[in-house]
């Protein structure tokens, strides 16, 4: 073992937490959209602000998206690894939902289309607030 | 010293050495670390390749390296996860080998590297799969996942090199 081997290690862990400190201030706003791609083509786009449950069958095979409360999470997926149900609830532009063995992802869209109004200022954005988001 | 091996000593070394990195491979499928991160994991068949890398040489390494991949995927996974593991394999090969060139750092730390950058490769190949950006969010925990255990496999590497090489000049000599 060599210094330079710790050094190696150190670059690379900074390197990793400048880049999630970049992620971790960026595209923190609440998305007000999702949007489902599948196979590189967009397969639906749908509103966060009501609740509901979207089945996607497609030849890659059957997922369930669960929207409750402005956040979006899988909740079935016949994927082998099962990834994309770990993944969580994602309800902010920078998060995603991949579903590789599908070829799935999923995004958080501030509207519908795409680069309308740009994000106004997001200070006092508490994780309750996001019914005024979504009206 | 790898004069002394003759080619079919090379050959059996290199056939073992594939068994043990596919045992690796199949090991690891049991230790279930799913934490939600696509193409996390231990990487323990890192273990025979690095150390192959230094103690036969990089094209050996190499072929151990493909010859795993191929199998491993024909027996366990699918053309896709061949794909993955292909774009880590080599990724992190090259990496190995180029600070093994360098001859600045030891075998952990191109045993780390090499773990991290087998995440970046499998990464770009997920990026192009489904051609998404966002995709690299995942880059920071990856890279950390990596390092960590690239660190843990070179330290194993750098006690079993030395045996390695014990028996290699042994069977230089018999």
């Amino acid at each position: 073992m060599k210094k330079n081997d710790i050094i190696l290690a150190a670059a690379i862990f900074l390197f990793a937490g400048l880049l999630s400190a970049i992620i971790f201030f960026s595209g923190n706003e609440r998305g007000s959209f999702v949007t489902v791609t599948i196979d590189k083509k967009v397969y639906g786009t749908y509103s966060l602000g009501e609740n509901q449950d979207i089945t996607i069958d497609t030849e890659f095979g059957h997922n369930v998206l669960h929207i409750e409360n402005g956040s979006v999470s899988m909740t079935e997926a016949d994927c082998p690894d099962g990834y994309c149900k770990r993944q969580g609830k994602i309800s902010t532009e920078k998060e995603t939902i991949v579903c590789l063995p599908h070829k799935l992802v999923v995004e958080i869209r501030g509207t519908n289309t795409d680069d309308g109004q740009t994000e106004e200022q997001t200070d006092g954005q508490t994780d309750e607030d996001y019914d005024i988001l979504v009206k | 010293m790898n004069n002394f091996i003759s080619m079919s000593k090379k050959i059996s070394a290199c056939g073992l050495l594939v068994a043990l990195a596919m045992i690796f491979s199949y090991i690891e499928t049991l230790i279930p670390i799913n934490m939600g991160l696509p193409g996390m994991k231990l990487g323990i068949a890192n273990l025979v390749i690095v150390t192959a890398l230094y103690l036969l040489g990089p094209r050996e390494a190499l072929l151990i390296s493909l010859v795993r991949i191929f199998l491993v995927g024909f027996l366990f996974g699918s053309g896709m996860s061949i794909l993955y593991s292909l774009a880590g394999g080599l990724v992190s090969f090259l990496a190995m080998m180029f600070l093994k060139r360098t001859e600045k750092f030891s075998i952990v730390g191109a045993s780390l590297l090499g773990g991290a950058m087998h995440n970046v490769g499998q990464l770009l190949v997920a990026a192009a799969v489904v051609e998404n950006a966002k995709i690299f969010y995942y880059l920071p925990p990856l890279l950390c996942v990596g390092c960590v255990t690239g660190i843990l496999v070179g330290l194993l590497a750098l006690r079993i090199l030395p045996m390695g090489q014990k028996i290699i000049q042994n069977a230089g000599t018999l």
